[in-house]
């Protein structure tokens, strides 16, 4: 049994005076250890699929299954990475990184000392009694993987995480996390509007069509890049022929638009 | 020169400026104090208007000799700080429940415009026929004119927190009431602090207003019937001691500040 299994997920947003279809059948299974990516047209409700698969947002029809289990709200199976880090200010670090821990009343001596161990992991373990102004972009989305790792989730959703970042920090902390997931054997969902990013980290990259969005086509990360690291991978020649394939099809809807 | 002697230099010149900043600050002080009681000394000023410091001095002496003056900024001092946190903390809770329920922010709105640009003062006698001529109308008078100004400052704060703040706690599984005091409240404390200090202010124009009215004891009394028996002396007296005792409480909040907000480094 695939670990998170979507069945024709719909959303529709009301306004007063409008109605958007947002997405629009939308089915998909992702099997255990696996990393997707999602890519499609800017606007194309990509993070509106990762909402509702977090549970923040309520599909308008269709199911989401995670092990089996229906997704009415967000469950501690599930960790959220968002487009910035979103530390709280106020907290220290170690605050921070045990912060979802307090939340769901799961923070113990245990729990709290395998947070402060993937801090350590991250390189990080000196900073765990500063605050989050004292650290530089990288260093804070790296702690904010951590905070989404303390829960110890089965599926990760991470919504452009590196998007803010600098490139040449990108490229490093693509390697860590890509890293990081394998080897706590996670699943995870990534939204990207980069092309090589979901090239270089994922298994399957699944490309959504322009508003209301469906599944356009899924692309097969060839074994060959699977095995490397999002770094090693950017150089290879198979790289490049998927790049051309992905961005040929994503051409094509610019094209519709303005024809 | 190395950088180590341009850094001396530098903070050198920081210390320089310092100083220059407080000399000029006392001497401003110290000029107003002089020309004043030339002024008057020399009846350029009308001493019986203006008093002078000479006489605001042997005044204060006497009434710290008889005891009096401590009644007087005790009383005052007491409902002040008590009209101030009473207005700030009920204008946050009131806050919190506009932003709770999104149906009663839109049912108070107009409520919310009218009484906050009503002048709460106007409010005084009735306040007196409602709570009887003492401690409780006056600390109310304190509370009243700040709470509506606080209740609007900071529900506009706990709306316009950053919405993925709350996803990332929500992604958790925090109920509303978690979300709201892990998320919306702190986020929110740099905007309670700053309307603590404007509050600070308004207690204190509350609470004299309030004494005018009742008239019984409290520094804002001593204005009032010094007024009333045209001995200036003695209103430029309180006048002193509520300007000692209203920055002392400013330094307060500002303490506060500095242990809350200390995570801005």
């Amino acid at each position: 049994m695939a670990l998170l299994e979507i069945n024709k997920i719909e959303k529709t947003y009301f306004s007063k005076t409008s109605v958007t279809e947002a997405i629009k059948d939308i089915n998909l299974a992702v099997e255990r250890g696996e990393f997707i990516s999602i890519i499609g047209p800017s606007g194309c409700g990509k993070t509106t699929l990762l909402s509702m698969i977090s549970g923040l947002l309520k599909p308008t029809s269709g199911t989401i299954k995670l092990d089996g289990k229906q997704i009415t709200k967000p469950t501690p199976e599930t960790g959220y990475m968002l487009q910035q880090d979103y530390l709280f200010p106020w907290l220290s670090i170690r605050r921070n990184i045990t912060l979802g821990l307090k939340t769901m009343g799961l923070l113990t001596k245990e729990t709290e000392c395998h947070a402060l161990h993937l801090l350590n992991e991250m390189g990080l373990g000196e900073f765990k009694d500063v605050y989050p102004s004292q650290l530089s972009g990288g260093m804070r989305q790296r702690v904010a993987l951590v905070r989404m790792l303390a829960t110890q989730p089965k599926l990760l959703l991470l919504d452009e995480p590196f998007s803010a970042l600098d490139f040449q920090t990108k490229l490093k902390l693509e390697d860590l996390v890509h890293s990081t997931i394998k080897e706590h054997e996670k699943t995870a969902i990534l939204v990207t509007h980069d092309i090589s990013e979901a090239i270089a980290m994922s298994d399957r990259i699944v490309m959504l069509s322009r508003r209301p969005a469906t599944i356009h086509r899924i692309f097969k990360v060839p074994d060959a890049l699977k095995g490397l690291e999002p770094f090693e991978a950017r150089n290879t020649a198979l790289f490049n022929d998927l790049f051309q394939d992905i961005w040929e099809e994503l051409e094509s809807f610019e094209h519709k638009r303005t024809s | 020169m190395n950088t180590k002697e341009l850094h001396n230099a530098y903070v050198q010149g920081l210390k320089r400026e310092k100083r220059f900043v407080r000399i000029t600050q006392l001497s401003i002080l110290i000029l107003f104090f002089v020309s004043w009681e030339f002024l008057t000394s020399q009846r350029i000023l009308d001493p019986l208007l203006f008093s002078s410091p000479s006489r605001v001095w042997n005044l204060l002496l006497i009434r710290i000799s008889d005891g009096s003056i401590f009644v007087h900024s005790s009383v005052t001092l007491f409902e002040t700080v008590l009209g101030f946190i009473l207005g700030t903390a009920m204008g946050t809770a009131m806050a919190a429940m506009l932003w709770w329920s999104r149906f009663l922010s839109r049912v108070m709105d107009p409520y919310l415009v009218v009484l906050n640009s009503m002048p709460k003062v106007a409010l005084g006698p009735i306040l007196i026929v409602g709570l009887g001529p003492g401690f409780s109308s006056i600390i109310a008078m304190g509370a009243l004119i700040s709470v509506i100004i606080t209740t609007l400052v900071v529900y506009n704060a706990f709306k316009e927190v950053d919405e993925n703040y709350v996803k990332v706690i929500r992604s958790f599984g925090a109920t509303k009431r978690k979300s709201f005091f892990s998320v919306i409240l702190p986020a929110c404390f740099p905007t309670i602090i700053s309307t603590l200090k404007v509050n600070v202010g308004l207690a204190w124009v509350g609470v004299i207003v309030g004494e005018f009215l009742v008239s019984k004891q409290g520094l804002g009394y001593m204005i009032i019937y010094g007024f009333q028996v045209f001995n200036f002396t003695m209103v430029m007296l309180s006048l002193l001691i509520i300007a000692v005792l209203a920055t002392c409480m400013y330094q307060l909040v500002e303490l506060l500040e500095r242990k809350l907000l200390k995570y801005r480094g």
